[in-house]
């Protein structure tokens, strides 16, 4: 069984975020970069379902983006997963969410696997269209934001768990599918110093625009994108609290004057 | 000098910080109030890996070597100072002799264990009329046969009363004085062997300190690490990673208070502003971050040369005197910008003073420390 996890590496939650000058993106230089925390969720289900199957499931973990992700991607590796894919060609700069799950799936689709796992949302973008579009791409069925999973007994379907409104759905689906991971559904493993070393010691592929059959610059990157980002904007700061004092009735005055002369909202 | 961390540097102190902030800061101050040892904590290190940091990969270990233990002994020490003492005790003091002086007996015997924290390690040189001066120690072993009988006392062993193995120091020759000592692995349940008093210490009270006693305890010769005569030379060798370990644990401590202040002077108001808006509390904050940067710097280039496996006495000595020294003003200071609020035990800084204390003393105090750095210069 091939499993498949795609993650992607993202500000870490502590980075204070600046916007470059245009506003129309953020400042990446000096930011820590981390593998996004729902995509921990997916490495670790994936582990535990190769250390429950053991004959010949393997995982590999697959990221698109510029060269640090590879830093997670070793991460990955060091987690236990087999093998590690890096996406990345100049031509894929600037791609929206529809242009980046079109590459993706042209990756899987060359690989092949039998699952596909990734964290229910990205914490940079918090767009949640990535693995959702992969699954149209690939014309395979997907559920998303899940808190349990098993394995059928011949491996052929997936029973999982959603959180929704009073009570959990459950979902039975038949695989190849995509799946994406919501915290609670597991604890993702600390990487191992064995494991770090293990993962010093693995080669990752690389996969480009060329390596991609039926792709071309056209519909990749920017020029692929169908939105574009066009700007940031800070929400104003809002005004600092002010607390009346004296005896209730000359508070209630107070509030009374304050709400019609400075507010002019009475 | 690389100053940059490599990959797999990084990724061992990513573990070891997302680990220590996990998995040991919610319990460290429950641990050092109730006086516990964290038995579950160093079984879950172990799991990692981090207790087998030096040991080669061929005998279970990670093979990764000094530099990297540095990077993870700061984590730990940064939110625990008695689990960091015991992971440096048995990495620094109990498996490196074997690895570098032990027969293939001995590694093949103790490695793997000592890997798995199966047994864990501790190491014994101390004596009642031997601290300092270590060479005069009296403990002594007679060879009789295919064995060693001991008979006497060593004193200020850290984790005595949990460990499984400990690396000894014993006289073997009465007429030569350093060149009489020989170092043995000596297993807790060896008949005539135990582990007596516990100490009550000011700080690293969740890690234990103890007395060992031997009464014509017989130890099998092929426990002797090395050989006859050789025993001190094993002791300095091993006491240079000691330091190593122990600068690092003071970098940790510091780097502890450093964050506590800071994190204070930000919340803490008085006179209508943040405590950090003053200049008094300003300068404490920066002389101490660039006393633990200095510490570190120092900590990670004696550790690099240990790796490279070039002379570095006198850079261990120097990392460690510094960096411990740097730790208790980092630790006044921080107990000072917290005001009566850090005298208190519902604030860390009052165990981070406790614990940074005894960084100055063990593993050699700041004396000796300064007697091995002039002597480099002196004798040379």
């Amino acid at each position: 069984m091939k499993i498949g996890v795609l993650v992607k590496n993202v500000p870490d939650t502590e980075t204070k975020i600046k916007l470059t000058s245009d506003g129309t993106g953020i400042e990446t230089q000096g930011v820590k970069f981390v593998m996004n925390p729902f995509d921990e969720y997916a490495v670790e289900a994936a582990l535990q379902f190769k250390e429950k199957i053991k004959d010949d499931a393997t995982v590999t973990v697959v990221s698109l983006g510029p060269d640090r992700v590879v830093e997670t991607l070793r991460t990955a590796l060091a987690m236990g997963a087999d093998d590690a894919v890096h996406v990345w060609d100049d031509a894929f700069e600037g791609g929206d969410m529809l242009t980046n799950a079109r590459i993706l799936a042209k990756v899987i689709e060359k690989i092949g696997f039998d699952l596909i796992l990734g964290g229910k949302q990205g914490i940079d973008y918090d767009a949640m269209q990535t693995c959702a579009a992969v699954a149209e791409h690939l014309g395979i069925p997907q559920v998303q934001i899940v808190i349990a999973l098993e394995l059928s007994e011949d491996k052929t379907a997936l029973v999982a768990r959603r959180r929704i409104e009073g009570g959990d759905e459950v979902v039975d689906i038949k695989l190849p599918a995509v799946v994406t991971c919501e915290k609670g559904l597991n604890e993702p493993r600390y990487a191992s110093l064995p494991g770090i070393m293990k993962a010093k010691k693995k080669e990752i592929k690389k996969i480009g625009l060329a390596d991609l059959d039926g792709l071309t610059a056209d519909d990749v990157g920017s020029m692929g994108s169908t939105t574009k980002i066009v700007g940031y904007e800070s929400l104003a700061q809002r005004p600092s609290c002010r607390m009346l004092e004296g005896e209730p009735a000359q508070q209630a005055a107070d509030l009374v004057r304050a709400l019609r002369e400075e507010s002019k909202v009475i | 000098m690389k100053l940059g961390l490599s990959d797999e540097e990084r990724m061992v102190q990513e573990t070891a910080r997302e680990f220590a902030d996990s998995e040991i800061a919610p319990v460290a101050a429950n641990n050092d109030a109730e006086g516990r040892f964290p038995a579950d904590i160093v079984k879950k290190l172990a799991e990692l890996g981090f207790m087998g940091m030096l040991i080669p990969e061929k005998y279970g270990g990670a093979g990764l070597g000094n530099f990297c233990l540095v990077l993870a002994l700061e984590e730990i020490n940064r939110v625990c100072a008695s689990t960091g003492v015991t992971m440096s005790v048995h990495n620094s003091l109990a498996t490196s002799p074997i690895i570098k002086f032990g027969s293939d007996y001995l590694k093949e015997t103790y490695l793997p264990k000592l890997a798995t924290s199966e047994m864990l390690g501790a190491y014994a040189l101390s004596e009642a009329e031997a601290g300092s001066d270590a060479a005069s120690l009296k403990c002594r072993a007679v060879k009789d046969g295919d064995e060693y009988v001991v008979n006497g006392t060593k004193l200020w062993v850290t984790t005595g009363a949990h460990a499984d193995l400990f690396i000894v120091m014993l006289r073997t020759d009465t007429e030569k004085r350093s060149k009489g000592i020989s170092a043995f692995v000596v297993e807790r349940d060896t008949p005539g062997f135990k582990v007596g008093k516990k100490e009550n210490k000011l700080g690293l009270r969740g890690s234990s300190t103890t007395e060992l006693i031997f009464e014509d305890c017989r130890l099998p010769a092929k426990n002797l690490i090395g050989e006859e005569g050789i025993g001190f030379v094993i002791a300095m060798a091993t006491l240079d990673g000691g330091r190593i370990g122990i600068g690092t644990q003071a970098v940790g401590i510091a780097q502890a208070c450093l964050d506590a202040s800071v994190a204070y002077a930000k919340e803490r108001e008085q006179f209508g502003r943040k405590i950090g808006e003053f200049q008094a509390i300003q300068w404490k904050i920066a002389d101490m971050a660039t006393a633990i940067e200095a510490s570190r710097l120092m900590v990670y280039r004696a550790a690099r040369m240990r790796d490279m496996d070039v002379p570095h006495t006198k850079e261990a000595a120097m990392a460690k005197l510094f960096a411990s020294e740097a730790a208790n003003r980092a630790a006044r200071e921080a107990v000072q910008i917290h005001g009566g609020a850090g005298y208190l035990k519902d604030f860390p800084v009052e165990r981070y003073f406790r614990d940074a204390r005894i960084t100055e003393l063990y593993e050699g105090t700041s004396e000796v420390q300064r007697i091995v750095i002039s002597r480099s210069y002196l004798q040379a």
